[in-house]
């Protein structure tokens, strides 16, 4: 089906087309439509009922105008949310979005590229998504520029009048590698910079299922789905994958891999010796997995980096068990030592010459008791 | 998240630091006290030094039996989180590998699930402590802030690592960082209170057992 829907991909979409018209233009059948519709509720962890309030909110809703912005990024998040092996609805739900603005995926190139992005915002003016990956520079406006542009002012101009903002990917939710320690370009998250709600979606990159059940949920739904205190819908981030990973068994019974080429990692044991941060990472890679559900980190056989997690390219290293010193904790350790060493006997030695005192002090008394008494 | 980090981070390092700088302080303080040279001729059943110490050390393992119907249970009970703490300190893989990762050295260790149900006994275990010397009048008058501290200290770290195994209350990673936290509680105030006696507890013993043994001390 999905082969076949690429095959007959319309050059352009009509403007006041709806969801549901394409669809059937396309030969995507009811039945499909409903499967689909269900599936994004289940993802979204919405009751059953929402299934058939999806289906009706996304026939008829209408062409999304959508603005993407990329700042200090890798471009993995675009690569993950297009990548090609398992071309589905979510394809065509793309194909619906108007995606006006985007570097790596529009032909324009140069001020036409600048232009379509202005077009874009007068026309859809308080209607428009802003889908944001990268995070912005704000030590020096100059460290980050698209024609001429800083980000800064980019993110604020086109976040001004969009009807909600979508942050994809760690850096631009909260500062993700560009962010890391030393934080040389004084990198800062999407949010800190609009006091518009921000939808974050973190990772590195974020699950493609994360992405468009999101984008699907906004089509379908007037209101923005239910956040956790960083703001990513808990539906994807609501659970530690730690709670749901396959070999969370073997983490009770006490069997871990010590390495990556011991028999515990042949026998698929855990990961946590070996610097899995799956305890602290709240993701739906254990359940919705990757690349079509086919498999994920852990399953891969490498501890999870914790990568939609705030600030995990500095959680102490990959490779470190979570129960381990962050830094090298006993740093201090020899100085310490030294320290408490000096002051025991610089303690002892006060005492002693408190004591010698009074014994002189007493000696004294008593020699000049005798000689009262001769 | 960010508490986490500070937990694991700058948290650990200071109270690690004070851990051993009161450590250290506490053994030097002791090394170099100023003791009375014992002039005394001793008993006529005075031990060597060593021996009486070994043989004071494993006497003060159970009590004597004019006190043993009073003080069986605290000494069961003693035994009870003693042990419990031992095996939930070094026989937690979380544990070793938060000491391997410290000073390199590892061991082997308990699955988790049984740890845990240690842990529970422990807790326990501690609570009972506490009751005893609530509801005992000597015990309560004897008693000081040190006493109620260091069992505070203790029991945290306990209670909390529970919680977290569990989930109960909060996030994951804010319970560790809570368990880490009182942890460190712990650490900075070892040196400064009764729990020094982890250290010197058969320091003081041997000391005790050579000492009782010069003068003549018989057990009854």
């Amino acid at each position: 089906m999905a082969d076949k829907n690429r095959k007959h991909r319309p050059q352009a979409l009509k403007t006041q087309q709806t969801l549901g018209d394409m669809l059937a233009e396309r030969g995507v059948s009811r039945r499909s439509f409903l499967k689909f519709a269900a599936y994004t509720a289940s993802i979204l962890a919405l009751p059953p009922t929402a299934a058939s309030a999806i289906a009706s909110g996304l026939a008829a809703a209408r062409r999304q105008s959508v603005i993407w912005l990329s700042f200090q990024e890798c471009t993995g998040c675009t690569e993950s949310i297009t990548r090609a092996s398992s071309p589905s609805i979510e394809d065509l739900i793309f194909d619906f979005i108007s995606l006006d603005y985007h570097h790596t995926l529009q032909n324009a190139s140069g001020h036409l590229a600048e232009a379509a992005r202005e077009q874009a915002m007068e026309e859809n003016r308080g209607d428009y998504l802003v889908v944001v990956d990268g995070s912005i520079p704000l030590k020096n406006d100059g460290y980050s520029t698209i024609a001429g542009i800083s980000n800064r002012q980019m993110l604020e101009e086109t976040v001004a009048h969009a009807k909600a903002v979508i942050a994809v990917g760690s850096c631009a939710t909260f500062g993700g590698i560009p962010g890391a320690n030393p934080n040389p370009t004084g990198a800062v998250a999407i949010s800190e910079l609009t006091d518009k709600p921000v939808i974050n979606l973190s990772g590195c990159p974020p699950i493609p299922e994360a992405m468009t059940g999101t984008i699907a949920y906004l089509l379908s739904f007037a209101g923005i789905p239910e956040l956790d205190h960083l703001g990513r819908p808990k539906a994807f981030y609501g659970e530690a994958i730690h709670d749901r990973c396959y070999r969370r068994p073997f983490y009770e019974k006490g069997q871990f891999a010590k390495s990556f080429d011991d028999e515990g990692a042949r026998q698929g044991w855990c990961l946590y010796e070996v610097g899995c941060k799956g305890p602290v990472t709240y993701n739906a890679c254990a359940t919705l997995k990757w690349n079509g559900g086919v498999s994920f980190p852990i399953q891969s056989g490498h501890g999870c980096l914790g990568c939609s997690e705030p600030g995990f390219w500095d959680l102490g290293g990959f490779y470190k068990p979570l129960s381990a010193a962050k830094d090298d904790a006993l740093k201090y350790a020899a100085g310490a030592a030294v320290v408490g060493a000096a002051a025991g006997a610089a303690a002892s030695m006060a005492v002693r010459a408190k004591r010698n005192k009074l014994m002189k002090a007493a000696q004294a008394a008593v020699s000049d008791s005798e000689k009262e008494e001769n | 998240m960010e508490l986490l980090e500070f937990a694991r981070g700058p948290a650990l390092t200071f109270a690690l630091t004070v851990f051993i700088a009161g450590v250290v302080f506490r053994i030097a303080s002791l090394v170099f006290m100023w003791r009375t040279r014992d002039s005394s001729v001793g008993s006529s059943r005075e031990e060597p030094a060593a021996l009486a110490a070994v043989k004071e050390i494993a006497r003060r393992m159970w009590p004597l039996p004019t006190y043993r119907h009073r003080s069986l249970f605290q000494l069961i009970n003693g035994y009870i989180f003693h042990i419990g703490l031992a095996i939930i300190v070094f026989l937690l893989l979380p544990h070793i590998l938060f000491i391997k990762d410290l000073v390199g050295l590892s061991w082997g260790h308990l699955p988790n699930n049984l740890v845990y149900a240690v842990s529970i006994v422990t807790l326990i275990s501690l609570i009972a402590a506490l009751v005893m010397r609530i509801s005992n009048p000597a015990q309560r008058i004897i008693s000081t802030f040190d006493d109620y501290f260091s069992w505070l200290v203790t029991f945290l770290p306990v209670l909390t690592g529970l919680i977290a195994t569990m989930h109960l209350g909060a996030r994951y990673e804010t319970l560790l960082a809570l368990h880490i936290l009182s942890v460190c509680l712990l650490l900075i105030y070892i040196p400064f209170g009764k729990i020094m006696h982890f250290f010197l507890v058969f320091v003081t013993r041997s000391q005790t057992g050579a000492h009782l043994s010069h003068r003549g001390a018989q057990q009854l």
